[in-house]
């Protein structure tokens, strides 16, 4: 199944992009979080790839951060200030949290590649004045670009970064679509992988691999149960190993899951929406497009217009259950969660909540995971 | 034995006489058919003013430390935000703050008041949804609206100030006004706005005056002092007599300094804090003065009240001078608060530690401080925001630090006997030895 590369690819980030640098000789910026304008840059031909977590120990930041900032972002930090993306040739973040903000400026004053750049994306995204302001912005972007590569761009490279970056997410959506099904083709690992490579490659490379996974998918059966369906929300999630250890719990207890859909900045906050292609205007377009995806609860004020989104995922891919998880001090999600977990319940999906820390070992989660599936499992039996 | 003369400041009266009413205006503004808000210290509180001169408002984080200064009553508060699902590590005010509707008690006696709308700022992840939680929590219909100031950072940490970053801040301001008139159904008066712009342009800019004057040896103001004084620029900087206020504290600290009148008898060594204070524990402020140590001020003191401009070029810090005229229409006193408040120091430092190692610095110096103590203040992520990077930047640049863990609004983060243990060795680098008359604290 062609959805090995995609493991392949995310577990080997870094030989990768060393490789696509000798082969292809052109540029690559590390970005910090999803509201970074990818296609942007493949409009200058720099290739755009996510900094995420390693998962590993991590004992050198102590000095950079204080303790009370999400691990999701200090295991981030640990990667640059180890010296693992040695290879960039440029940083950026957009404005989203302050935790992640702090990775970014820790590594800008002590692994700056040369090139980094701070966009301030608004955090107002439900105001009119928020894509004015940011095509100001990507206009100022622009200019940096172009001090790093040395090239002036015209509307239609920017046309071809949109068809880039919307063929990703058109195919990541229609991937998603199957597993609406009553019998997932594809997990939930699996599918994770495919989002998080898409991070870590040139979307040119990877979109062939992604429409044979599509077509693979047509007719591909998987011999499992998937048990009950899940759904995730929450804080930046990677955490491929929980769930696989969801995933496999119906090969070791007497009740299994699936997760079918998630919301989270690794998965479908990042792919959701698309640039609209018909604006003449490009620019424009991609602002629009950034203001009005689906938000990181950072920027979903004042309405929580998340949780509408959320329940559609829930209602579509129905699911039996969500898990909510949040990254141990991740101020923007626990501002929501209390009304994210009450407005799930109000509307009949029975959630459990979970507290993770990136080196978090998910053995101690497999039996509070458990239970919740047994309370699903005992909820059906009412009826 | 005291080394200088001091006397208290005789402005005093008058500051608590200020604060009592500001509290019990918002309490009683109902009683006479006036509107009630609630919004961050840091919320452009001269727009609601052109709603009529009977509308008054409760700014949240002076709020949270008068509940956090009660530790009975904020524990009680604390408690109720845990119960109903908020993390214990959000910021400590926000959960006073939520703490005080859900127990439905407010801090200055009675039942909580709430409020008729909400109006705010946000540059920290917590500012928009302190609020956004509030008016659900105070009943969901509290209509808000949140003006966004994440715009980016103020030259010289950028090369210029964009025209694009100060509109998209004024026109929220605009928008924010028709908003006003919508959910009050109140005719909007832009000659009080006018005035009300102006006023919190002048208080902001003669806080920073009042600021520059406790660069004299001996200092006139101690931070515990400020802290009380400052407090008028966070609870609403457009109100006209806290800004003439400001200008009588200015003449009498003025006053002070020419005559040589000290904070503290015997300053010997001067010292600048970061972050808030732990409220409920101010009581080491007066631990280090009986040694001789007096904290002059901080970044958090001068610039989150303050208005001022970094210079480059002497590493300098100075009070943003007055714009050469008055604004005259809404559309100018939009444009010119915007751009005013988006040179606050407290947002440069949100941008990058480098900017707030800079300006902390220039403080340092300029303020002749012989150390620097952090607060690594486990309570509020948006003034701990790349300290430990400042620890290690204004080492490098020749100044003693230390640091402390506690959090600004709950006590239970707060390790008094340790952090004495701190401050005691690091006193004695200054030079300084243990007294051997210090009284209980
Ligand atoms: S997990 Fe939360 S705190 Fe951490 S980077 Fe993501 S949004 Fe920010
Ligand atoms: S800056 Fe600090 S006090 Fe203000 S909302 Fe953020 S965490 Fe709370």
């Amino acid at each position: 199944m062609s959805t090995e590369k995609f493991k392949e690819w995310y577990e080997n980030r870094h030989e990768y992009q060393r490789d696509w640098k000798k082969r292809t000789d052109g540029k690559i910026v590390g970005y910090f979080c999803t509201y970074v304008p990818e296609e942007i840059f493949y409009a200058f031909d720099v290739l755009p790839i996510r900094i995420l977590g390693s998962h590993d120990v991590q004992d050198v930041t102590e000095p950079h951060l204080f303790a009370m900032f999400c691990p999701f972002c200090r295991d981030v930090l640990a990667q640059g200030l180890k010296g693992k993306y040695d290879y960039l040739d440029g940083i950026i973040l957009a404005q989203s949290c302050l935790h992640l903000r702090q990775a970014f400026t820790s590594w800008d004053i002590h692994r700056n590649p040369g090139w980094s750049y701070f966009l301030p994306m608004p955090n107002h995204v439900q105001s009119p004045r928020a894509i004015p302001f940011l095509v100001g912005e990507y206009e100022l972007l622009i200019k940096k670009l172009e001090d790093l590569t040395g090239k002036k761009i015209t509307n239609s490279d920017l046309k071809m970064g949109i068809n880039i970056m919307n063929s990703v997410r058109r195919v990541m959506k229609e991937i998603y679509e199957f597993r609406k099904q009553d019998y997932p083709p594809i997990n939930g690992v699996e599918s994770m992988y495919m989002t998080c490579s898409q991070f870590v490659t040139d979307a040119r490379e990877w979109l062939p691999v992604a429409e044979d996974v599509k077509e693979e998918l047509k007719i591909r059966k998987l011999e499992r149960d998937p048990g009950k369906r899940l759904l995730l929300v929450g804080s930046e999630n990677d955490e491929i190993e929980f769930i696989q250890m969801v995933e496999t719990l119906g090969e070791r207890e007497s009740i299994g899951a699936t997760v079918v859909i998630e919301e989270h900045c690794t998965t479908t906050r990042y792919f959701w929406d698309q640039v609209e292609e018909s604006n003449s205007d490009p620019l424009t377009a991609i602002a629009k497009r950034y203001v009005s995806r689906t938000p990181c609860p950072s920027k979903d004020w004042p309405q929580r217009s998340r949780l509408q989104r959320i329940l559609k995922f829930a209602r579509d891919f129905k699911v039996d259950g969500a898990i909510v998880i949040q990254q141990k001090f991740c101020d923007p999600h626990e501002a929501d969660i209390p009304f994210v977990l009450k407005f799930l319940e109000d509307n009949g999906i029975p959630t459990y909540f979970l507290e993770f820390d990136v080196t978090t070992a998910v053995g101690p989660f497999s039996i509070r995971v458990e239970a919740f599936l047994e309370t699903l499992e005992a909820e059906d039996d009412l009826f | 034995m005291a080394e200088y003369q001091t006397e208290p400041l005789k402005c005093w009266q008058k500051a608590k006489e200020l604060r009592n009413n500001y509290y019990k205006n918002y309490v009683t503004a109902r009683d006479n058919g006036g509107l009630r808000w609630m919004g961050s210290a840091w919320a452009f509180d001269a727009v609601p003013a052109g709603l009529g001169k009977d509308v008054y408002c409760i700014t949240g984080e002076p709020y949270g430390a008068s509940c956090a200064f009660d530790k009975p009553l904020s524990a009680k508060f604390l408690k109720a935000a845990e119960n109903f699902g908020f993390a214990r590590d959000l910021c400590a005010y926000m959960r006073n703050y939520w703490g005080s509707i859900l127990a439905d008690e407010f801090a200055f006696g009675g039942k909580y008041p709430r409020a008729d709308f909400g109006w705010s700022q946000h540059i920290c992840c917590s500012h928009a949804k302190w609020y956004q939680n509030a008016c659900e929590l105070e009943g969901g219909n509290v209509p808000l609206f949140v003006v966004d100031v994440g715009a980016g950072a103020y030259p010289p940490f950028e090369p210029e100030m964009y025209e694009h970053r100060v509109k998209y801040v004024a026109d929220q301001l605009m928008d924010g006004i028709e908003w006003l008139e919508k959910v009050t159904d109140r005719k909007y008066n832009d000659e009080l706005f006018l005035e009300a712009a102006w006023n919190d342009i002048r208080s902001t800019n003669k806080w920073a005056e009042i600021c520059m004057l406790n660069r004299a040896i001996p200092t006139p103001m101690d931070e515990k002092t400020i802290y009380s004084l400052y407090v008028f620029g966070v609870l609403q900087k457009s109100n006209g007599e806290f800004a003439n206020f400001y200008d009588e504290l200015y003449d009498e600290v003025k006053d002070r300094v020419n005559r040589g009148i000290a904070a503290v008898g015997n300053e010997k060594v001067r010292w600048m804090s970061d972050t808030q204070p732990p409220w409920g524990f101010l009581k080491i402020y007066r631990y280090m003065e009986m040694w001789g140590a007096v904290s002059v001020g901080s970044l958090y003191t001068y610039g989150l009240t303050g208005m001022w401009l970094y210079d480059e070029k002497n590493s300098d810090l100075k009070p943003r001078p007055l714009p050469p005229t008055k604004p005259r229409t809404r559309e100018e006193a939009c444009m010119m608060l915007a751009d005013w408040h988006l040179s606050k120091p407290e947002y440069q430092h949100f941008y990058h530690p480098e900017y707030k190692t800079k300006m902390m610095d220039a403080i340092a110096k300029n303020w002749k401080c012989d150390g620097i103590i952090l607060h690594y203040n486990r309570g509020c992520e948006g003034l701990s925001i790349g300290i430990a990077e400042n620890r290690l930047g204004l080492i490098e640049r020749g100044n003693k630090v230390m640091t402390y863990e506690g959090n600004m609004g709950d006590e239970q983060e707060f390790d008094e006997t340790a952090t004495i243990n701190r401050i005691d060795i690091f006193l004695e680098t200054l030079g300084l030895q243990k007294p051997t008359n210090l009284t209980e604290l």
